[in-house]
């Protein structure tokens, strides 16, 4: 390339950061489609107002921060941000959430820690941790119902104009109804609810797939690695396999696999490479502490979806994890571990 | 174990003041004192209390060690300081119970808590027992409002952006006359709890701290324009080694 004579080992191809976020991006916008037209308009508005929040908020604090704005600007990075966070918000929620949450994702989760590369912290899910503890009305009860069609006017005066839904327009997620129910109905009996629809989650279970289907072209792409996913779904699917046998008891695993943001969370939110585990071994351990988490949340928790709060607990323990599952380096004996050579 | 004199250190009050209230101010600057400042500045009229109460036990122990300073010896100086300090904080804790009996509820165990405050046996140990009763009042006052200070900046920005008031239940402490202080800056706001618990609490002091080093560097970058600049084209003093 500059005729250096460069020894190995070479990195080839042209992976920048720009190339890798739009291409997250673009495997984003199926199961993005899937959410719009099976539940709500809202979703698309959630997507705009993110997206050109993120760019303001970037923007104003990467000048602030005397850094080159448009260098990283172009990176796409505070994007990728904005639309996982728009995704996980629910559609109905009222617009200033939205603007709030992509915010606190760039300034305070973002920008604050160093910018791209320095946050310990997935900042999308950081904003999605903070507005649920904050205003649990508002994350909790404006989902929009998968079988009613809401105008499109009606949908942007809840937004904007402050409109309360009217009955039967919003509700509770499936993995919420299924928790609350199961304690006094058994599962048939809970599964007649229209929002679980004719497989497993009206709606949900198409917009997993897509999100799978999504994550299958990030794996083909080699953008991310088939540790962290694989080691999630099975973290998350041996509990449910344990401890989720009577589906009259406990949620099902095809609930817990299909219904909630579990796809969204194994490829996109817990492959974040700045706050995940590097080694391959330690990636593994990584995502199945977030399965495992995830399920224990769920479960025993008293959240409905578990994924942000695993994420963040499973950043946290990133480092550590790092620590001992060094990788063997090449040309030596033995990986160091622990705290032995240091 | 050797009695060690207390080595005289007598410090101008305008140094006091500046000390306690800014250069090295318990909450921003030493990080003391962290367990009330974070649990208790949910509110405007919550910081204010146990700020009160936090000075008059600092004012009273910071007088009383420095009173007893010549008598009691090295080796056992920690014991007896904290003896004082915690004489003083149940003298705060019954006097809030017998004035402020709504406000004492509110605070709860943080007022005897007081005397874990880690600013108070700091102020003892390192000002009080070295310096004569008037300057050791005065630092106790001064380290004090700095924290109150700091307490009452916290409290407002929780309350503000928690509730969307400001001086709610001030007549906790002022009585009936402060019932109208309350101001309602938003209307119909959707209460933001993470103000209220205690990360938001940890976030808000981070914003603090930075604002103050934001300030301090602006005042350093003044300093060093104003400092006189060599004439151009002088000759550069060439150093090796180092004079000692």
């Amino acid at each position: 390339m500059t005729g250096l004579n460069l020894t190995s080992p070479h990195v080839t191809g042209r992976t920048s950061v720009r190339w890798v976020m739009g291409w997250v991006l673009l495997a984003l916008v199926p199961g993005w489609i899937v959410l719009i037209v099976s539940f709500s308009l809202g979703y698309a508005i959630n997507m705009v107002l993110a997206l050109l929040t993120a760019l303001i908020a970037e923007a104003l604090l990467l000048a602030w921060r005397g850094r080159p704005v448009m260098f990283f600007l172009k990176d796409l990075s505070a994007l990728v941000t904005a639309a996982l966070l728009a995704l996980a918000l629910p559609p109905l929620a009222p617009w200033w959430l939205t603007v709030l949450g992509t915010m606190i994702a760039i300034v305070f989760a973002k920008q604050l820690f160093g910018g791209l590369g320095n946050n310990p912290f997935n900042p999308a899910m950081v904003a999605y941790a903070l507005l649920l503890v904050s205003l649990p009305l508002y994350m909790t009860t404006r989902w929009a119902s998968p079988d009613f069609s809401l105008p499109i006017a009606d949908t942007l005066a809840i937004i904007f104009a402050g409109q309360t839904p009217v009955d039967g327009a919003t509700g509770a997620t499936p993995l919420d109804v299924y928790k609350l129910d199961i304690s006094r109905l058994t599962s048939a009996e809970v599964l007649q609810s229209p929002i679980f629809g004719s497989w497993v989650a009206e709606g949900w279970d198409v917009a997993n797939l897509a999100f799978l289907a999504g994550g299958g072209l990030l794996l083909w792409k080699r953008i991310i690695t088939w540790h962290i996913p694989v080691s999630f779904l099975a973290g998350l699917g041996i509990m449910a396999l344990l401890f989720s046998g009577d589906a009259d008891v406990r949620t099902p695993i095809d609930l817990h696999l299909f219904a909630g943001a579990t796809m969204l969370g194994a490829f996109f939110i817990a492959t974040d490479p700045v706050s995940a585990a590097t080694s391959n071994r330690g990636k593994l351990v990584y995502g199945a502490g977030i399965g495992v988490l995830i399920y224990l949340i769920r479960t025993w928790g008293n959240y409905p979806d578990a994924v942000a709060f695993a994420v963040l607990l499973m950043n946290f323990a990133a480092p550590l994890i790092d620590h001992y599952t060094r990788p063997r380096v090449y040309g030596h004996d033995k990986s160091v571990k622990g705290f032995k050579n240091d | 174990m050797s009695d060690t004199t207390p080595t005289k250190s007598t410090a101008s009050a305008r140094e006091l003041t500046r000390n306690g209230l800014w250069n090295n101010n318990a909450a921003l600057v030493q990080l003391l004192g962290l367990c009330p400042l974070l649990a208790v500045t949910g509110s405007v009229v919550n910081a204010l209390g146990l700020g009160i109460a936090t000075m008059v036990v600092l004012v009273g122990s910071n007088t009383a060690v420095s009173l007893i300073r010549h008598y009691v010896p090295d080796s056992v100086r920690l014991p007896a300081f904290v003896m004082i300090i915690a004489s003083f904080t149940t003298c705060a804790e019954l006097l809030m119970q017998a004035f402020t009996y709504e406000l004492y509820q509110v605070l709860g165990i943080f007022i005897p808590l007081i005397v874990t405050n880690c600013t108070i046996l700091g102020r003892a140990d390192a000002f009080a027992r070295k310096n004569p009763v008037l300057p050791a009042m005065l630092d106790g006052f001064m380290m004090s409002l700095g924290f109150l200070a700091v307490l009452i900046v916290l409290g407002g920005l929780r309350e503000l952006i928690g509730q969307g008031t400001l001086f709610t239940n001030m007549d906790l402490i002022f009585g009936p006359v402060a019932e109208s202080w309350e101001i309602t800056l938003f209307p119909n706001y959707p209460d933001f709890l993470f103000a209220v618990l205690p990360p938001g609490a940890f976030v808000g002091l981070g914003l603090l701290i930075a604002v103050k080093n934001r300030v301090d560097s602006g005042i350093e970058k003044r300093k060093a324009a104003k400092a006189e600049k060599p004439v151009a084209g002088s000759k550069r003093v060439r150093v090796t080694g180092s004079i000692s």
